[in-house]
């Protein structure tokens, strides 16, 4: 939104007197002072300068929370009516900036240091040694590489979720029925998921799958081959995803205007022409949306794999995610996983900055 | 008799055309429910299986083998059961509870915090230092690419410091923090939608700005809100990664149960079946009642 003043404009005469603004100021440094002073008691104690401290953390949180409150108030009794307005926005940016920015920079430290929590020494720095072990870390850059594959298979997800929405969106009985055992896919959770059908259903001597494909008189193998494996993955986090895009292109069907569809109707068109010509060109918008939602998502895929295959056969299945959840969980390697999850952060937002700029371009608009 | 009206040759192949239509449509359609269905109608038939039943392959219960309670008593909810103390149920009960607790309190928080700033972004111009409204909005839904992996770590040894380890407070507010960014790309369409106009009435009868906020404009929004609500219900009753790394015996929810059972497979499908079922009833039953908020959510931002 680029309007110049608010939507919603409030005339109010605040006369805000000397002493109120002092005290707004004083209730905001009094508290951080507060915060500041228990953080650094807290530190002398934990390096062994000060005899008496807290447990835990857990005071300074509190502190934290308090100056956040008094942050909060100080809005008001400084700025008067403006401070009421930005009193909308500031309990979401301080939570957001709290949980996300502090543990970032913590990331950043953590991911320079050869921190193992198994080690005794706790973390030391170790300059670009992460950097170098990760460049030649191979299973790494396989995950890379198939976190490539996992986000190309969205391409055939958006066909099915597209074919989905124009079935729904046709003249059909029941609809309510099939909308909502469509939808039904995306509210299982994935680790039950991988339970249902990546352990049971895929089982290799009881599952129905196997039984079905030995009917046929094949030999069922699911996850022995890394190809297979990966389709295997791939089409379970497609079965429960494939909703998720569907009801997005419905709602763009749906919204459609029905003079342009009837237009070209009159005009004689067929209906894979009236899709081609008028559908598809109208529905990219919405298209484009769905798609770029689904890849961020994808791009987090971890939980079918960690709890069906953990990465396996050989690596061939690993996404980013599970790679790094194995080598905290199993390794314990603090440090080095964080470097690879930070290098992992730097490439999805150059990747995303750039799949949004092609794609406002291409659309002509601003995303 | 012959027919006296009898269709023109070119009208009938139109008709055979119309048809054949129809059925490749209810074809696909039929396809695609027994896709869905199939996975959920296998899991929830397995908890009711003993292992013959399982070894033989029998689909149909009371057709090709009886149902048993044998699973759903491997989670001591079976009606032998019910009445008597039973320690995994009441193992099962805490993380059905961690998991309702969490995923409530999380969406609700979210949902606060999401209503709130989107309302502001959709009203006010806003000027923190350099950042102004695109800005600001850009910053809050840009979380949504933040992989959890990197945050994972950090947060480990922060909760450790914190002693928020494997508690219900620390997964809440990782959580709220997950789904933040789409309640509030939801509720930003939401509130686009309403007439400034309602609140310049208010305002005009003398009403705040914030007693317009929630006498007027959160009536309107409800729907928007329970939708965002439901859409964040379902991903945090869903979500694996973080339970699993910072929770263990007190806080551990739901797919940790399911996932740390998978691991040691052995043959007692019918526990794990009843385990896989009773953690996707509940959201089985909120897609089938609350369909229409969910849809609605998720249509939210797509169409503009």
């Amino acid at each position: 939104m680029n309007t110049e003043g608010d939507l919603l404009h409030t005339v109010t005469a605040d006369n805000i007197s000397d002493a109120r603004r002092r005290l707004g100021k004083a209730m905001v440094w009094g508290t951080a002072l507060l915060c500041a002073a228990l953080a650094l008691w807290q530190m002398a104690f934990e390096t062994g300068r000060v005899a008496s401290g807290f447990d835990n953390w857990r005071p300074i949180l509190y502190a934290y929370v308090f100056w956040a409150i008094a942050l909060c108030a100080a809005q008001v009794v400084v700025n008067g009516e403006k401070g009421k307005r930005t009193l909308f926005v500031l309990p979401a940016a301080l939570f957001v900036i709290s949980l996300v920015v502090f543990p970032l920079l913590f990331a950043l430290y953590i991911s320079f240091t050869d921190w193992n929590l198994a080690s005794p020494n706790g973390p030391q720095p170790n300059g670009w040694d992460n950097l170098i072990e990760m460049w030649n870390d191979g299973f790494y850059w396989n995950a890379l590489k198939n976190m490539v594959y996992y986000v190309l298979a969205v391409s055939v997800e958006y066909v099915i979720a597209f074919g989905l929405a124009l079935l729904l969106n046709a003249q059909i009985r029941a609809r309510k029925f099939f909308r909502v055992v469509f939808l039904l896919p995306l509210m299982l959770s994935p680790v039950a998921v991988s339970w249902m059908i990546g352990k049971s259903m895929l089982e290799v001597r009881f599952g129905p799958i196997s039984r079905l494909i030995r009917e046929l008189g094949g030999e069922p193998s699911f996850f022995g081959t890394p190809e297979i494996a990966r389709f295997m993955i791939m089409a379970m986090d497609a079965w429960t995803f494939i909703p998720f895009m569907m009801i997005m292109l419905l709602a763009g069907l749906q919204a459609l205007p029905k003079e342009v569809l009837e237009a070209s109707k009159v005009d004689g068109a067929t209906g894979w022409q009236s899709f081609k010509e008028v559908i598809f060109p109208l529905m990219l918008p919405v298209s484009v949306t769905a798609v770029v939602i689904r890849i961020i998502f994808k791009l987090k895929l971890a939980d079918v794999i960690i709890n069906v295959t953990s990465g396996g056969p050989g690596g061939a299945t690993d996404s980013v995610t599970s790679f790094i959840f194995r080598e905290y969980r199993d390794r314990s390697n603090v440090g080095y996983g964080t470097l690879l999850a930070m290098v992992y952060l730097v490439l999805i937002v150059i990747f995303v900055t750039l799949l949004l700029k092609v794609v406002s371009r291409w659309m002509e608009r601003p995303a | 008799m012959s027919a006296i009206f009898e269709d023109h040759d070119t009208d009938r192949q139109v008709n055979t055309k119309w048809w054949a239509s129809r059925i490749a449509i209810y074809a696909a359609l039929l396809t695609w429910t027994v896709i869905c269905l199939f996975p959920i109608f296998w899991t929830i038939t397995t908890s009711f299986k003993l292992a013959p039943d399982v070894m033989k392959g029998n689909l149909i219960p009371w057709w090709d083998f009886t149902p048993r309670w044998k699973g759903w008593e491997s989670i001591g909810l079976s009606p032998r059961l019910i009445g008597e103390v039973s320690t995994v149920r009441e193992e099962f009960l805490k993380r059905f509870w961690n998991s309702a607790i969490i995923s409530i309190s999380a969406s609700l928080l979210a949902v606060v915090l999401g209503s709130l700033a989107a309302y502001g972004l959709s009203r006010f111009n806003y000027r923190f230092g350099f950042m102004r409204n695109s800005d600001i909005s850009f910053f809050f839904l840009s979380q949504m690419i933040l992989p959890p992996v990197v945050l994972a770590l950090p947060f480990l040894v922060l909760y450790k410091s914190l002693a928020l380890l494997d508690s219900r407070v620390g997964l809440i507010l990782l959580y709220t923090l997950m789904v933040l960014p789409i309640v509030i790309w939801i509720m930003r369409d939401q509130f686009h939608g309403i007439p400034i106009e309602l609140e310049e009435a208010a305002l005009v009868d003398g009403l705040g700005i914030w007693g317009a906020f929630m006498q007027i404009v959160l009536p309107i929004a409800l729907p928007g809100m329970v939708a965002a609500f439901i859409l964040s219900l379902v991903l945090c009753w869903n979500e694996y990664f973080f339970a699993a790394l910072l929770t263990s015996s007190n806080a551990s929810t739901l797919p940790v149960m399911v996932a740390s059972q998978t691991g040691s497979q052995g043959i007692n499908w019918w526990s794990m079946a009843a385990l896989s079922s009773a953690a996707i009833l509940p959201l089985i039953f909120v897609a089938i009642v609350l369909e229409k908020y969910i849809i609605k959510g998720m249509a939210a931002g797509a169409v503009k």
